[in-house]
């Protein structure tokens, strides 16, 4: 009997109130429907292991780099880890001689993808965009050494530059002694050498973003600048160009991006010899192996990672601004 | 990884160095050591009958060669031998982490101040009792070679190779010349070669570690042992006049070494000498793998390097050495022991060398009989040798070697008379480095 009681005043606490009370109820219950404990777990399942890698693999190893940067450490035991300030960075400044080439090699890098192979991907891209027969097989063509992995156009590269047995040199007859063209190991020559590599895949890459830039000009547009008697370098400079503005936008970043991260192609061609000194080369080559300088290559790296963000800050900024307009 | 041509391995730095330029991708995915430092290891089990050892024998022939030390191993002790073989140079960039992980009890290694370094560390365990043993097996300089900088010993050494100055008997009698002994005889030799057209010193620099055996001949042939181990050691300033006049010297041969060496690998440069374009070549007896004729194997012989200064002569010889350390806290410890002390057996080496016959045994009563004259020859300069060195990133910080000296020597091949101010930037750069310690 007197356990019978409780369980009685819950069923009537259970009957539902009349009147508004109830719509109330239904509102909670179907909001219930819609995220169910489960339906919960799963979306912090999937919000949280996100964030949980972005955080640890993103900003932890971001945050620790910085702080490696001023100190010195073998990368044996925590406790060999030393405070040194900024000595990493005064010597990277003043005492390494690959320091500031591998920052000019960036520059370079830069500079040579925004200028050559990029308005000849534009250049490619608008060509294509005419409706000329076998569009689709030069598009592959021009396509395909951006599908293929940096590491294998620079072995492919090097077999093509090799001094001895290479393509270039056979066929010029320059692999004989007296006229070696050395286009791997020669400081003034190799980086060229590596650039034009580097280009040959870089046209690629912008061809397919403009490609698809010029596929979402409106048509309308040409025709209007055509009823207006405009030859068609007029119509490109004065029309179709202006509309590019925001493939432009992703092609900067993607070049800064494209000079900032280069490594492979060059780690394979010569390993980043003299010539090719790269940041990116100067920290894998001080942080990875035996007793690695792990501060010293993180010094490295900050550096790397602060010229990142002059260039992507402004970016943003922009970008932000643009939004917050709209 | 790479099995060369004549299907032998190529030891020591070659390999290591050929793998390091085509693993790119096994470098990148070895990018997040220092985080990832309990990825290595097997953890195997405390049975006492198991004994577990990494290995960086990748390639095919020394692995088996391997593979039937440890099974005759098995056979004559009952104790099994868990290998755990990683790419020879996976397991060199990653051994920092891997021995401070859960490593294997037994680990394959090189000796020289690679070995001392981990040993000063606390990450090797001594192995006195086990050269209490074994010593006899040696002659003194392989005892000196294989101990730590506390005068304990960390390592059991299987086998070496020479490097020297390697040449075609057959060039040498058509044109009539003769090995030189002296430095001034080297330099007319090659000077003679060029008049005959050929390239008197095959050279390919394009993997950045030959110039550094170069540099080591003429350093300790000119200014001694002594003084070449202590600059490795950091001990010796590199704007010393010593070291100047090393790169003098050096100079005054670059002019007959080959032509654009820069972007020519080992083995490229090695072919002008199998092709008799080339005269001499100054590099380790694993060239021997370029010859996959077996009558231009026969036609290869090869020189100690010249006698620079009277007073040291021919003494010193590089031949480094690949053998075994134990680990910091094996799990079965009397089943390394045992197993330590049959590597350091004449009849495991002589298995080894069955399958590899471009080097020689460490041990001096291992059975020279089935050696080729080749062996013989590097056999008998290495065990009257006064001194051994093992190679310059062997010999000092591999630090500093691979990210001043490879470059600085690179820089200097291109520019030699910048001399002067490339030796002040690899003395600042080596105080850092050696401080940091």
């Amino acid at each position: 009997m007197t356990t019978e009681i409780p369980t009685k005043s819950q069923e009537a606490a259970a009957v539902p109130p009349p009147g508004r009370a109830s719509e109330k109820k239904r509102v909670q219950q179907g909001h219930k429907r819609l995220l169910t404990r489960r339906d919960r777990i799963t979306l912090a399942f999937m919000a949280g292991v996100p964030t949980i890698l972005h955080v640890l693999l993103v900003w932890v190893t971001a945050l620790a780099s910085i702080l490696l940067a001023f100190t010195t450490w073998d990368g044996i035991g925590f406790d060999s880890i030393k405070w040194v300030g900024l000595d990493n960075f005064k010597q990277l400044f003043t005492d390494n001689p690959q320091f500031w080439p591998a920052v000019q090699h960036n520059v370079i890098w830069f500079v040579v993808l925004i200028l050559i192979p990029t308005p000849f991907g534009l250049f490619l891209a608008v060509q294509l965009d005419k409706k000329i027969r076998f569009t689709r097989i030069y598009q592959t063509a021009f396509f395909l050494p951006v599908v293929i992995s940096m590491a294998c156009i620079g072995f492919v590269w090097q077999l093509i530059y090799n001094p001895d047995t290479g393509l270039i040199n056979s066929i010029i007859g320059a692999n004989k002694p007296g006229h070696y063209i050395d286009w791997i190991g020669d400081p003034k020559l190799n980086l060229w050498a590596v650039l034009i590599a580097a280009s040959w895949r870089h046209a690629g890459y912008m061809m397919i973003l403009y490609l698809a830039g010029l596929k979402s000009v409106d048509p309308s547009l040409r025709e209007a600048s055509a009823l207006d008697g405009a030859n068609e370098w007029q119509t490109f400079k004065n029309v179709i160009f202006p509309t590019l503005r925001p493939t432009n936008t992703v092609v900067l970043v993607v070049t800064i991006i494209e000079a900032l991260r280069a490594f492979d192609l060059v780690f394979v061609f010569n390993k980043g010899a003299q010539g090719t000194e790269l940041l990116s080369i100067l920290v894998t080559n001080n942080i990875i192996g035996e007793s690695s300088r792990i501060g010293y290559g993180s010094a490295i790296a900050v550096v790397l990672l602060v010229i990142s963000l002059i260039v992507i800050i402004p970016y943003l900024i922009a970008t932000f601004r643009k939004e917050r307009r709209a | 990884m790479r099995i060369s041509p004549s299907g032998l391995h190529v030891p020591g730095p070659s390999r290591r160095n050929v793998l390091r330029g085509a693993g790119s991708a096994a470098l990148l995915a070895g990018a997040g050591i220092p985080l990832l430092s309990a990825c290595g290891g097997s953890g195997s089990s405390s049975d006492p009958k198991t004994v577990s050892l990494g290995s960086n024998s990748s390639d095919a022939v020394p692995k088996k060669a391997f593979a039937e030390i440890y099974a005759a191993f098995t056979k004559q002790s009952g104790i099994k031998v868990d290998v755990n073989t990683k790419d020879h140079n996976t397991f060199q960039e990653q051994i920092n982490s891997y021995l401070q992980g859960t490593p294997d009890d037994v680990f394959t290694w090189f000796a020289g101040y690679r070995m001392q370094f981990f040993a000063a560390k606390n990450l090797a365990s001594p192995i006195d009792d086990v050269w209490a043993k074994i010593g006899d097996n040696f002659p003194d300089a392989m005892k000196q070679l294989s101990k730590g900088e506390d005068g304990k010993y960390y390592f059991v050494p299987l086998y070496t190779y020479p490097w020297a100055i390697f040449y075609r008997k057959s060039v040498f009698q058509a044109k009539g010349y003769e090995v030189p002994t002296t430095w001034d005889a080297f330099v007319a030799l090659c000077k003679k070669m060029k008049g005959d057209g050929l390239v008197p010193i095959a050279f390919g620099d394009k993997d950045a570690w030959p110039a550094m055996g170069t540099f080591d001949q003429i350093n300790f042939r000119l200014n001694g042992y002594d003084f070449h181990k202590s600059l490795m050691a950091g001990k010796e300033s590199w704007t010393d006049a010593k070291v100047k006049a090393v790169f003098d010297h050096w100079a005054e041969i670059l002019p007959y070494h080959q032509d654009g060496f820069m972007g020519r690998t080992w083995q490229d440069a090695a072919q002008t000498l199998v092709s008799k374009k080339a005269g001499m070549y100054v590099l380790g007896s694993f060239v021997g793998q370029q010859f996959t004729n077996k009558a231009d194997l026969d036609d290869l012989d090869f020189f100690a390097f010249p006698e620079m200064n009277p007073a040291y002569g021919q003494d010193t010889v590089e031949a480094p050495t690949d053998g075994f350390m134990v680990s910091k806290s094996p799990k079965n410890h009397d089943g390394v022991v045992k197993l330590m002390e049959y590597l350091g057996t004449p009849e495991a080496e002589q298995i080894y060398l069955k399958a590899d016959n471009s080097v020689v045994a460490a041990s001096s009563k291992a059975d020279t009989s089935s050696y080729t004259a080749l062996q013989k020859k590097a056999y008998t300069m290495i065990s009257g040798a006064k001194n051994l060195t093992q190679f310059m990133d062997r010999d000092s910080r591999p630090d500093f070697t691979s990210t001043v000296m490879q470059p600085g020597l690179q820089k200097f091949l291109q520019n030699p008379k910048g001399i002067d101010s490339l030796l002040s930037s690899i003395e600042r750069q080596k105080k850092t480095i050696f401080a940091s310690q």
